[in-house]
């Protein structure tokens, strides 16, 4: 006995194509609203600030005057923080999803220290600026430098790079680890010559993504004690420093309508910022990257 | 008075009368269980596998050939749950000791696996990283296994002019040729091969059965296969596995035409499996 009747699903079809039809549109309606969201911000923010972008603007310290207000204490802040952020973040990210991908026996502790891995990834940024207080600059009496605000920020960021990390180590087919083993290969060779070659281009994406997020955050700077207004430039990693979100934080509160421009256009040097770092992780995915 | 000399050849992969001289034991399996978990997967092996020759295993899905041949290089063990007792003599060695190093039998024994698996590396990186990995720099050294190892699976005249390309753009067939040359490139003494050309084309896989007979010359070789027409092509000995256990083991053409057991008599002839 046949179940599905012939002339049944004939007189549904309409109505299925129809549904169909409806879902796909409020898809791209949805995608549309995000695109838009984005154009009308970058529309904004580079009409508003890109009048004000000079040489003069990327070499001048902060000022009470609005045309001689410079974003260079910020710029060269946020620089050397991410100097310190990026190589910590990734070398204890990369080294924490190594090994718990490929050293860690799956077991009960295992997956403890992966549900709180997971968990502190969602962890507001106000806390981990309270974190780095108590520890680096109290207890470790790093004081407000570059210093105790990276090593702040690499902890905040940390949860992410080690998700993404473990992603991309785990997606190495098993199939390329047999090769590897099956010659009398070690655990570390093959980690290193077989594994993280293919784990880097989902590495370096993961890490990206997070470093982005670093370079705009302004709670923890704030409750760690990151000054707004400096009128030098950091010499080394104990001295203390300004960043851009802080800098132009402080210009948008600030009652003159200049200041407006003035912290549209550290917004558009913030935006290049970040292109430069994405555009240094597209160069390097694309050296590693040989696809599947 | 004038002594005249005869010289015979034998043939060895033609049965004789004559009583076959014992070859030495490359690998001797006593009383070999192992435990995937709570699977009982293999139940009390005993197998001695010759030197220079091929033996093939065959048996119905599950029943432990890969397994078995898998615990022979002790890959086995990069499952988690998996627990073995027994022994296995690797040219009179216990493999299962805790001081014979996991990676030093498998430089002795190579494998090549059932999907081919080479590195998404260019082909001389491909055959070079055994050598790599053993502390080998020399780039004319290197120069030299890689030729040699392609040579021994006979491709090289086939990508000689390709050593830069990338491994993944050649066709299946002789991925897993580059596979078998990597293999070489470690100078092992056994091969095993897990299914080595169910994944390929009628022409691969006769090239590459074809490359079996002529490594048997130098090394060991331990094939599992599904296809029993295989087995009786290319094997000296073969070994029938059903549910964990050796049912039946003796030269290839005596369990394929006059098997001891009914249980291979019925695996050969079709009746299930």
């Amino acid at each position: 006995m046949r179940y599905i009747e012939q002339e049944k699903v004939v007189r549904r079809m309409n109505g299925r194509m129809v549904v169909n039809r409806v879902f796909q549109g409020l898809f791209m309606f949805a995608t549309a609203l995000a695109l838009l969201a984005l154009v009308i911000l970058l529309y904004r923010i580079v009409s508003q600030g890109a009048g004000h972008l000079s040489l003069d603007f990327l070499t001048n310290f902060a000022s009470r005057f609005p045309d001689q207000a410079g974003i260079k204490a910020a710029l060269v802040g946020s620089i050397w923080l991410m100097a310190v952020v990026a190589p910590t973040s990734i070398l204890l990210g990369v080294g924490s999803a190594i090994y718990l991908e490929e050293y860690a026996i799956k077991g009960r502790i295992t997956t403890f220290i992966q549900m709180n891995i997971s968990n502190l990834a969602g962890v507001p940024s106000v806390v981990f600026g309270l974190l780095g207080l108590t520890i680096f600059v109290r207890a470790l009496a790093l004081g407000n430098s570059i210093l105790a605000a990276g090593f702040t920020m690499s902890l905040l960021i940390l949860p992410v790079i080690i998700v993404a990390a473990q992603e991309a180590i785990r997606s190495v087919p098993g199939e390329l680890r047999d090769a590897s083993y099956g010659m009398g290969a070690t655990k570390w060779q093959t980690i290193v010559r077989i594994i993280l070659p293919a784990a880097i281009p989902g590495i370096l994406t993961g890490s990206i993504l997070a470093l982005s997020r670093a370079i705009g955050e302004t709670a923890p700077l704030i409750v760690v004690g990151i000054p707004v207004i400096i009128q030098f430039l950091p010499e080394g990693v104990m001295d203390t420093f300004t960043a851009l979100p802080m800098q132009i934080y402080d210009w948008s509160s600030r009652p003159q309508a200049e200041f407006q421009t003035v912290a549209a256009a550290g917004i558009i040097v913030l935006m290049v910022v970040l292109l430069f770092m994405n555009s240094i992780a597209v160069f390097i995915r694309n050296k590693f990257d040989k696809s599947y | 008075m004038n002594t005249a000399t005869i010289k015979t050849k034998i043939n060895t992969a033609q049965p004789t009368t004559v009583e076959q001289v014992e070859k030495e034991s490359v690998y001797s399996t006593r009383q070999l269980n192992l435990w995937y978990g709570n699977n009982h997967a293999l139940k009390n092996i005993d197998l001695e596998i010759g030197e220079n020759e091929v033996t093939a295993i065959i048996g119905p899905s599950g029943c432990g050939k890969s397994t078995y041949l898998k615990t022979l290089n002790r890959m086995v063990e990069l499952v988690p749950s998996v627990k073995t007792s027994g022994e296995i003599q690797y040219r009179g060695r216990n493999i299962f000791e805790s001081s014979y190093g996991v990676e030093e039998l498998r430089t002795r024994v190579g494998m090549v696996f059932q999907k081919p698996n080479p590195f998404p590396k260019s082909i001389y990186d491909n055959i070079a990283y055994g050598p790599r990995i053993h502390g080998i720099k020399n780039k004319k050294i290197l120069d030299e296994i890689v030729e040699k190892s392609l040579r021994g699976a006979a491709i090289w005249d086939e990508v000689k002019d390709r050593l830069n390309e990338n491994a993944y753009g050649i066709s299946g067939g002789q991925q897993q040729r580059i596979c078998i040359a990597r293999t070489l490139a470690i100078e092992p003494d056994v091969i095993l091969m897990d299914e080595p050309t169910s994944a390929l084309d009628p022409i691969s896989t006769l090239k590459i059965e074809e490359l079996v007979q002529e490594l048997k010359e130098q090394y060991s070789i331990i094939i599992v296969t599904h296809n029993m027409q295989q087995a009786a092509r290319i094997s000296d000995k073969t070994a029938f596995f059903l549910n964990g256990e050796v049912i039946e083991y003796d030269r290839t053409d005596t369990i394929f035409s006059n098997p001891a057991d009914k249980r291979t008599e019925d695996y050969i002839s079709g009746r299930f499996g």
